[in-house]
């Protein structure tokens, strides 16, 4: 009964608000808290976004709870215990894709937000890939905030003349020229800890496979062990040669330091190092830094999406809904996104508000063919990521493509990929 | 009155008992549990999870199966890192303590510098250590100082390994350890009993040393591939922090002992001839013997356990200075496999709890001697 009435006053209030438009969202009242991992860089980016709702909607209550740690590490085993322990925040941050899907959908978590999508149009804002990789076979779980690019080479322009030599279109121009700088003294590919040793697999694998192949090996359609996954991991080997040895102790930004001070020709990290680069470093984008896409990958945008979802029992659902549809909006991207040097989902964004890589990233966003990112889930579930990692540590001491290409088909059994 | 006396210290005493019946033995029972179940995968964070028996299936992948190999690491790091944190800390420890039991001038002043590390939480002294071996900066740039060239060691990336073995050698190597303590311990007691260090501990040595060495390969394998481990470079890093953090400690403790020894003997030692080396090696140390043993057992389960270091120093997903400890908080609550992550966590408390449990059992007995 109880439940019943809960529900009509949710739909009534969901009528009413997406009825009568913002003027009504004022009556919202009670508190919203929202978990996520932005503190440092990107608290300002997610502040802009709360100032924004709170001019909405001035008496709710926003708590905006963070968990400090790189790409979420610690933060997510925060949400696990909330979520086990019966006190899911309102809205938490999530990479869109299979992580949360394998954890939280699958788990019977997450509420369907396709309704949500449906009255603020944004079936159509958004590029019709796109909703289709943060969804599973029925429903949208999650509201995208921003999207990254993956799969780009950064470079000094200057340095590049001084070596006379191009950004690399594909691996084999990179073979061709990598030996001469190795001999100069630089290190051709800037590559740091671990996860950046899963981020560059991904962009060497998709040039490896290309991208249809690089779908039906998440699609459990072509096996990790087939030839063509042994031979991602064979040009992976030979790329790795290349790199940097004391890569491991670096952080992704010291890795790209290498290729500011000209230590390294080139570094293969997300486009949040373009905002590293004009924001901390002061670099003019196109001069000071210039970009392309990781060799191999012209024409394909590798994606990541941060979103934000609605864990069912969430205290305020009224209040996240109203955060929902802000987070979706092209006021509310076109606020958060500069600030956070990703680019705006829809393809409707006010362009002028971005920098200059951020408008060259928007147009490729636009017309290239879009796949999903390994290394930051939209691809795999988390067990699979976990144990991804196992097998990239196996095969950066070992090198031994067909053993590494093995483990991977095993841990794709094992975590259900493709089912 | 003596009934009620015991009433009372019961009834005061049960609240206690009861917590931690229930928080420490019950949540290790259930821990227990959710290692035999196969508790993980997609949805392992439903309300209301599924979770089937599936008897000891978790403990056989992490150690027959292909993908425990990190696991392995993880633990053959655990053994030698718990070894040479005590040689060093302990080592050190002591050192220090005999120095200042000397009582230098300025005692009091070294007493709380070695001691202060030991006020620091993990974290901070991990980030400190980390910032000092950065492969191009702190300890590597020293010998810049007096004109020398920059040391190229990288203390926290190293790949490199020593003390390697295969894995599926694990039984001989076994055996072979067996052996060297027993035939080490009939060495130390040989002069005392020479019949009986020969029946109970040289025969069977190098018996065992024999027949390992003749039909070693009669055994079974421990593992259906060849898989090295081995002691790994990088390691040396977070040893370095810990003893850096801990020497202070046993030395605060050696220093206790050697206090609490009176005078008297230390001036009788000295009458008799003994020097100084002497005084420590037959008087001093035999009397501290049960703050070596009390060392030594909060020292080991302290780097069993050890978490915080290792994640300030290295962080997540770096095989070379990997633990169970990190392993299990990674299996569990990243990759989602709950009964995985219990059953490391097991294992870590049985080792545990073969160092403890003998100590518990030796002291207990003499107390009921007493």
């Amino acid at each position: 009964m109880k439940k019943t009435i809960v529900t009509t006053l949710v739909a009534l209030a969901a009528t009413l608000m997406f009825a009568a438009g913002p003027a009504q969202s004022k009556d919202l009242s009670g508190q919203l808290e929202i978990f996520s991992w932005w503190a440092g860089d990107e608290g300002p980016a997610l502040q802009a976004l709360i100032d924004l709702y709170k001019k909405a909607n001035p008496n709710v209550e926003v708590i905006n709870a963070t968990v400090t740690g790189g790409s979420g590490v610690n933060a997510k085993a925060v949400l696990k215990t909330r979520m086990l322990g019966g006190e899911p925040p309102d809205s938490f941050q999530v990479h869109a894709g299979q992580e949360l899907i394998g954890t939280w959908v699958k788990a019977d978590r997450m509420e369907d937000l396709t309704f949500l999508f449906k009255e603020q149009g944004l079936m159509d804002a958004f590029p019709p890939g796109l909703v289709k990789l943060i969804g599973a076979d029925a429903g949208i779980w999650s509201m995208p905030v921003n999207i990254h690019r993956s799969n780009v080479l950064w470079y000094v322009p200057a340095n590049l003349d001084k070596w006379g030599i191009k950004a690399p279109m594909s691996w084999d121009d990179f073979f061709a020229v990598a030996p001469k700088i190795k001999e100069a003294g630089v290190v051709p590919l800037a590559l740091a800890q671990n996860w950046t040793a899963n981020h560059l697999w991904e962009s060497v694998a998709l040039a490896s496979l290309g991208p249809d192949n690089w779908d039906a090996l998440w699609s459990g359609k072509l096996a990790f062990d087939s030839p063509e996954g042994v031979k991602a991991w064979e040009l992976f080997g030979k790329v790795l040669e290349y790199t940097n040895d004391d890569a491991s102790s670096l952080s992704w930004q010291q890795a790209t330091d290498m290729v500011v001070d000209g230590r390294a020709a080139f570094n293969v990290m997300g486009d949040w190092a373009a905002g590293y680069l004009s924001t901390t470093k002061k670099l003019a984008p196109g001069k000071g830094f210039g970009w392309a896409a990781s060799p191999g990958t012209g024409g394909e945008f590798m994606f990541l999406a941060d979103s934000f979802g609605l864990p069912k029992g969430a205290p305020n659902r009224d209040n996240v809904l109203a955060w929902l549809s802000l987070l979706g909006s092209q006021e509310g991207s076109d606020a958060f996104n500069p600030l956070k040097g990703s680019i705006s989902a829809r393809t409707d964004s006010d362009l002028s508000k971005y920098n200059d890589y951020a408008k060259s990233a928007s147009a490729d966003f636009g017309k290239d063919r879009i796949v999903g990112s390994l290394a930051h889930g939209v691809t795999a579930n988390e067990g699979f990521m976990n144990d991804f990692a196992s097998v990239m540590e196996m095969f950066l001491k070992s090198g031994n493509a067909e053993t590494a290409a093995n483990a991977a088909q095993q841990i794709a059994a094992k975590n259900g990929i493709g089912k | 009155m003596p009934n009620r006396d015991r009433l009372k210290a019961f009834l005061t005493l049960l609240p206690s008992m009861i917590l931690i019946a229930v928080f420490v033995y019950g949540f290790i029972g259930n821990t227990f549990w959710i290692s035999l179940t196969d508790w993980g995968g997609v949805a392992a964070l439903a309300v209301n999870p599924v979770r089937n028996y599936a008897g000891l299936v978790n403990y056989q992948e992490l150690f027959t199966g292909f993908l425990g190999g990190g696991f392995r690491q993880d633990l053959v790091n655990a053994v030698y890192y718990s070894v040479m944190l005590l040689a060093g800390a302990i080592g050190t420890g002591l050192i220090l303590a005999i120095l200042l039991d000397n009582k230098p001038r300025g005692e009091a002043v070294f007493r709380t510098i070695f001691l202060y590390p030991m006020s620091l939480s993990f974290i901070v002294t991990g980030t400190i250590w980390r910032w000092l071996l950065a492969p191009q900066g702190g300890v590597n740039i020293l010998p810049t100082y007096v004109g020398l060239e920059p040391l190229k060691f990288k203390w926290l990336s190293s790949t490199g390994a020593t003390l390697e073995f295969n894995w599926q050698n694990l039984l001989p190597i076994g055996l072979y350890i067996l052996a060297a303590v027993l035939i080490i311990s009939g060495l130390m007691i040989v002069r005392q009993n020479p019949s009986r260090a020969l029946r109970r501990y040289l025969l069977p040595g190098i018996a065992i040393t024999i027949v390992t060495w003749l039909a070693g390969d009669l055994l079974p394998k421990a593992l259906f591939m060849e898989e090295t481990h081995g002691f790994n470079l990088a390691t040396i890093g977070i040893i370095m922090a810990t003893v850096w953090q801990y020497s202070g400690y046993t030395m605060a403790l050696y220093l206790a002992g050697f206090t609490g020894i009176s005078q008297d003997l230390r001036d009788a030692a000295m009458l008799d001839g003994a020097t100084t080396a002497q005084y420590y090696r037959h008087v001093a140390l035999p009397m501290v013997k049960p703050i070596t043993i009390s060392a030594v057992i909060i020292l080991s389960h302290i780097s069993l356990k050890m978490f915080d270091l290792i994640f300030s120093m290295t962080g997540p997903d770096n095989a070379e200075t990997g633990h169970p400890a990190l392993n299990m908080y990674l299996t569990t609550f990243r990759a989602n496999d709950f009964a995985k992550g219990a059953a490391i966590a097991i294992i870590l408390f049985l080792i545990a709890a073969t160092f403890i449990i003998p100590y518990l059992i030796s002291s207990y007995r003499q107390r009921r001697v007493r």
